[in-house]
């Protein structure tokens, strides 16, 4: 499949409305994680407004491809998405984390339309994400399941029982993706405790493994493509990320995992993204 | 009278009611022999997910199932489902309110043995604090295979307990059973012996020798610890004086959730028989039963305690 000029720069534009809605609602909430949520956003964005099929109509579509954000912290990231696919009015991403709202700190099935499942407690969602991709293959059905986990992550040792559960089970109607950005809370992840090398541990695992530029559309479009065409594996795409991207002063520093930009901060970020 | 070990009926159950339902769908963690899920498994191959030797896996796979519809019943022994995977039954099942049924097998001390590190004498106090969740304990093989059917119908988490023990049957086939909702055994107004799970059987026998001595004894079942029966606790405190009894620890069990009824609608003298704060150890199960205290005599003693 050719990816078009047309479709990329679609996108990129998408995820340049997605980057400022993150911002802009961490900022507002006066708390959040702006850096793990900017270094998925090429990679969400591409899936839910090219790859995954849902219908923001009827969130609970049978048929509709799935997504756990296992890296839950990045939720401002996936309601941004949400929002802007339709599955509830913009206006409700200024209420992120705030007593009522429909926008929890962390992703909660039960109060946002779209999501697919909560999350929070990291390495927990590859096992959901199976869990689901056991459900398509009972029930011979063709929706797929995207996940994706962050690099510090897979410190969790409940990934690597699900690692072993996917390869097990044949799940390749499973696609994940690692947010390699090298960064989590104490630092750097080669210092804090060091998941490398994460492509061959998922290939030990018996997974299929593709290796991108997490911020290229293209490699992402292509990667999520060619796992489709991989038989009886699961197939996780390692993407090369910067925490923080497209706001300069947040890329890769380690402080912006978690903190809400002063108003200041947030001017100098929109102009920049 | 045959014995029955409650796992027993669970398997049993489990394999009859896969036939009806057909989301159903079993998970284990290597243990399936043990927990009898293997029933279902020999019967439904394609609808039964050995998970290894990995039990937060095994919860949040479940989860996972759930939400597409299935209605999966997770199980191992108890001590690894409410233990190393709390977080993940309270994150992944009970938040989002899953319907998970977690079915535990080889809870308490009449594990034997096994000793220590395979008692699970917390599992319903830790249970029992987690929203959404129903927690169940069947006190017999025919309480248990309708305990599985109800937990079945059921919408949303439901922790079952079961045990290695074959005990005997106390309800005849056509008893009836409802989530939420105790069962007065014996009728009697010196003291009520509110039991659950194994300990219902000793509760009958203490109500028999009390009757020698002149004491008459309600018995109350109390199978579901949650959602608690408030009016069926409330009506046993009219008799003034009353003893729990538990194969698990008096810390957050059966006897603290009396309690916390009767402390606020109805404050009652009572007396909790359970494990006092300690760990189990490796012994026959009746001989641990005596050691910890877990008899009709000892049911017998606290309700002469209390009345004197
Ligand atoms: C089980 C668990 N432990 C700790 C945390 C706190 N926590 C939130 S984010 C984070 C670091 C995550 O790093 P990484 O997975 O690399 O995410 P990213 O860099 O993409 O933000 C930690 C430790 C948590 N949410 N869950
Ligand atoms: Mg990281």
């Amino acid at each position: 499949m050719s990816i078009s000029c047309e479709t990329i720069n679609e996108l990129n534009s998408k995820a340049r409305i997605i980057r400022r809605h993150i911002v802009e609602m961490i900022a507002e909430a006066g708390s959040g994680h702006p850096g793990g949520s900017l270094s998925s956003a090429d990679i969400v964005t591409a899936l839910y407004f090219h790859v995954m099929n849902v219908d923001p109509q009827n969130p609970h579509w049978p048929e509709r491809d799935r997504f756990v954000l296992s890296k839950g912290h990045a939720a401002p990231l996936l309601y941004a998405v949400l929002a802007e696919k339709g599955f509830f009015p913009k206006e409700e991403l200024l209420t992120l984390r705030k007593t009522g709202s429909m926008l929890q700190g962390h992703p909660d099935m039960k109060s946002t339309p779209g999501l697919d499942m909560t999350t929070g407690s990291l390495g927990q969602g590859l096992s959901a994400a199976n869990g689901m991709a056991l459900a398509a293959k009972l029930d011979n059905k063709s929706y797929r399941v995207y996940v994706v986990m962050g690099d510090g992550e897979l410190e969790e040792g409940q990934i690597w029982e699900a690692a072993m559960t996917s390869a097990h089970y044949k799940l390749d109607n499973l696609t994940a993706f690692v947010d390699n950005n090298g960064l989590q809370i104490d630092g750097p992840i080669q210092k804090v405790m060091s998941p490398e090398n994460i492509q061959e541990k998922f290939k030990a695992f018996g997974w299929n493994v593709i290796d991108i530029d997490g911020h290229d559309m293209k490699q992402i479009l292509e990667a999520v493509e060619e796992a489709k065409t991989v038989k009886s594996r699961p197939t996780v795409i390692v993407a090369k990320t910067v925490k923080g991207k497209g706001v300069p002063f947040m890329e890769n520093q380690v402080g912006w995992h978690g903190k809400a930009p002063s108003l200041e901060q947030v001017k100098e970020a929109l102009q920049s993204i | 009278m045959t014995k029955i070990a409650t796992r027993e009926a669970y398997g049993e159950a489990l394999a009859e009611i896969g036939e009806e339902i057909k989301d159903i769908v079993v998970l284990d963690a290597d243990l399936s022999g043990s927990t009898k899920t293997a029933i279902f498994a020999k019967k439904y191959p394609e609808r039964f997910f050995n998970i290894g030797i990995a039990e937060q896996d095994l919860m949040g796979t479940a989860a996972g199932l759930a939400t597409c519809g299935k209605i999966p019943f997770a199980s191992t022994f108890a001590i690894f489902a409410t233990g190393r995977a709390f977080e993940q039954v309270r994150n992944s099942i009970c938040y989002p309110k899953l319907n998970v049924k977690i079915a535990a097998t080889h809870a308490g001390l009449t594990v034997g043995e096994d000793g220590a590190t395979h008692q699970s004498i917390e599992d319903l106090a830790l249970m029992r604090t987690l929203p959404n969740m129903t927690v169940i304990n069947p006190a017999d093989a025919v309480e248990a295979k309708k305990a599985v059917r109800a937990a079945a119908a059921h919408e949303g988490p439901v922790y079952l307990r079961f045990g290695r023990l074959a005990v005997e049957t106390i309800f005849e086939e056509d008893s009836e059973f409802e989530i939420g909702k105790g069962k007065i055994l014996r009728e009697g107004n010196d003291v009520a012996i509110i039991a659950t799970g194994i300990m219902v059987g000793e509760a009958l026998k203490a109500a028999e020798i009390l009757e020698k001595s002149g004491l008459k004894a309600m018995v109350i079942n109390i199978h579901t610890l949650k959602p608690i029966d408030e009016e069926i606790i409330l009506k046993a405190a009219e008799c003034g004086a009353i003893v729990t009894a538990e194969e698990h620890t008096i810390i957050g069990g059966l006897g603290s959730a009396v309690a916390e009824v009767l402390a606020e609608k109805k404050p009652t003298p009572m007396k909790r028989i359970g494990i006092k704060d300690k760990f189990g150890q490796s012994g026959k199960p009746e001989e641990l039963l005596k050691l910890y205290n877990l008899t009709a005599e000892d049911i017998v003693k606290a309700a002469k305690e209390i009345k004197r």
